[in-house]
């Protein structure tokens, strides 16, 4: 009560959408807030470095009818208390931040955990992402619900590494491009091979041979063959779908439905949504590291047309923007890039090392308006700035 | 041709770190100067190369880039001459030793006299180090605790930030430059870089106008507030 009382009190005073600042109260309350409010519900967990926020959509979205959800991307604990004290619907979809995986496997008890992938993202926060693989492989080791089922990436050598120790998990073939840190195997340090969608290392470990998804033309879950004909661009947005259709279906959601309802999403939290400012038409594409970067380019088209990048590095996003220099910008040669956001000269640089056409936008108000729709990559805070200024 | 050499990029690039051996390359190149820049992988052999970077990795890639240097021409080259640059963790493997996975003391390449221990806490966050006069800046973010012995030069004094033990920064010898700031440190600082370029080459170099300038500008600015 008294955390739906401070969510809908800071809505009142215009901090936010009231979600976090409930939520932090919330932990002082009683710091097993989590544990109690989501004893006797089915909950999915979603975590992993890139498509959270998506995955979980499309598990809402797909399970069909009310489900409890942290929509507005509060991943940690203080969220996760938010979005389940204000609803007490029994179906809980709710995404975690990579770093709170053990502490939130421990206090929900879910049915199901979806581990996307892991890759570099805010280093000055998590550090070292092997770190991170090590520490989600300890927490589904010492989870002792063999209720649990894990559905899992069996492309990223990461993911693979924590998701092994568990005796029933669903391992899902899906593209996954981004391989850039699990070149050096996680066991063993030595080189990974990767040939074709098939990877192992010489000490043996490996691609799991069992897959239960398979995402080609065609998804196909545990014999089951569907279509997926999304409304969101992108191949790790199918991928994305392919996961949460497959943790969906260990709940016994029917997949057809479920299929059908996935593909009907136009945008998630004003994520690949077309929006308006100053005469110009944007398109919003949220890019946070180097995977998402990379991702995200690919699916822009080869036509020399402008592309807008807003960078910042504040709280949120990680202090250090040096992932600029991971991510292959190369990518944007042929077209000329508008730099935006308070790191736009670390962009800026990154792009002229990089031989890409770039402008350093000052000031806003200078950009010539063109009649194409414009695609607009931006990192956490940036995208959230260019919401807000922008209309639908 | 002049050879520019990233060793182990798969282990050793963290934070970006590829972008030294892009920034040097592009701002010779733009001088006229012709040179190749190569990749070295977990399975090639060090080719011979006029200059070397390092960059920084998580425990277990260091560990195993400092046993593949040990085995390569890289020791042997260095000492004829070759320069370096060694960020972070490369800048812990040139030493003697160096701690990883806990407080493991494990052997470096010995080509400098430096012992890296584990610090009391994690160094992360902006680092500036004044280096003879010019301000160089980037981002640190590391366990180590370093200290220098036989009389080796530090490349800075620390301004903001930790470097190896909140005092100095790095180490200089005739031809290793090392650091803690990635950044990456010489796309982030002109300067630096063209210093580096012009020891190589053993040319002096005209100023290279570039976009780098008023980041490197911007940083000093913020990092001297």
């Amino acid at each position: 009560m008294a955390v739906r009382t401070v969510n809908r009190l800071s809505r009142i005073m215009g901090k936010g959408s009231g979600t976090v600042v409930g939520g932090r109260v919330g932990m002082k309350i009683a710091p097993d807030l989590v544990s109690s409010l989501a004893r006797g519900r089915m909950v999915i967990l979603v975590s992993g470095t890139n498509g959270k926020t998506t995955t979980t959509a499309m598990v809402v979205a797909g399970w069909g009818g009310a489900v409890t959800t942290n929509e507005t991307g509060a991943n940690m604990p203080a969220g996760h208390v938010a979005a389940l004290a204000e609803s007490k619907v029994e179906h809980v979809a709710l995404e975690v931040d990579e770093a709170w995986l053990a502490d939130t496997l421990a206090s929900t008890h879910p049915s199901v955990v979806v581990l996307l992938n892991l890759s570099r993202d805010q280093l000055d926060r998590a550090n070292e992402v092997r770190h991170l693989a090590e520490r989600w492989r300890k927490a589904l080791e010492a989870h002792h619900d063999d209720n649990l089922v894990v559905v899992a990436n069996a492309n990223d050598p990461l993911v693979v590494y924590a998701g092994e120790v568990r005796a029933n998990t669903v391992w899902c073939d899906v593209p996954t491009s981004w391989l850039a840190d699990a070149l050096s195997c996680p066991k063993c340090t030595l080189a990974i091979s990767h040939v074709g969608s098939a990877w192992h290392c010489a000490c043996g470990f490996a691609k799991p041979v069992q897959v239960t998804t398979t995402l080609g033309d065609d998804l196909v879950i545990d014999g089951a063959c569907v279509t997926l004909d999304l409304s969101m661009p992108g191949e790790f947005n199918r991928s994305n779908a392919a996961m949460a259709l497959s943790a969906l279906r260990c709940v016994d959601v029917n997949l057809e439905e479920a299929v059908r309802r996935v593909n009907a999403i136009q945008s998630v939290v004003g994520r690949f949504s077309v929006r308006r400012w100053h005469g110009h038409v944007l398109r919003l594409l949220l890019a946070k590291n180097p995977s998402g970067f990379a991702a995200m380019m690919a699916t822009l088209a080869e036509d020399g047309s402008d592309v807008w990048v807003a960078i910042n590095a504040r709280v949120a996003d990680g202090h250090d923007p040096s992932w600029l220099y991971d991510v292959p910008f190369e990518m944007l040669r042929g077209h000329r890039v508008y730099c935006f956001g308070d790191r736009r000269l670390d962009l800026a640089t990154r792009l002229d090392y990089g031989q890409v056409d770039f402008v350093v936008v000052d000031n806003d108000e200078l950009v010539p308006t063109s009649k194409e729709t414009i695609s607009l990559l931006a990192n956490y805070t940036a995208f959230s700035d260019w919401l807000a200024r922008s209309e639908p | 041709m002049t050879t520019f050499c990233v060793l182990y990029p798969d282990l050793l690039g963290t934070y970006g770190d590829g972008g030294n051996g892009l920034a040097v390359t592009q701002r010779a190149r733009r001088r006229g100067l012709d040179v190749e820049l190569v990749s070295v992988g977990l399975n090639d052999e060090v080719p011979d190369a006029a200059l070397y970077l390092l960059g920084g990795g998580e425990d277990g890639p260091q560990r195993l880039a400092a046993d593949l240097l040990r085995k390569s021409s890289f020791v042997s080259r260095v000492r004829d001459g070759a320069t370096v640059v060694a960020v972070c963790a490369g800048l812990q493997i040139l030493g003697s030793t160096f701690c990883v996975e806990g407080d493991d003391e494990y052997e470096g390449l010995g080509l400098v006299d430096v012992v890296t221990s584990r610090g009391e806490r994690r160094s992360v966050g902006e680092l500036a180090t004044r280096v003879e006069g010019q301000l160089l800046v980037g981002f640190e973010n590391h366990g180590g605790r370093t200290t220098l012995h036989g009389g080796l030069d530090a490349l800075g004094i620390v301004v903001k930030g930790r470097g190896n033990d909140g005092k100095l920064d790095g180490y200089r010898t005739k031809n290793i430059w090392a650091t803690y700031a990635h950044g990456p440190v010489l796309a982030m600082n002109p300067w630096f870089c063209d210093e580096i370029l012009a020891a190589v080459f053993e040319v002096e170099l005209e100023p290279l106008a570039s976009v780098a300038d008023l980041l490197y500008h911007e940083r000093c600015r913020v990092l001297s507030a």
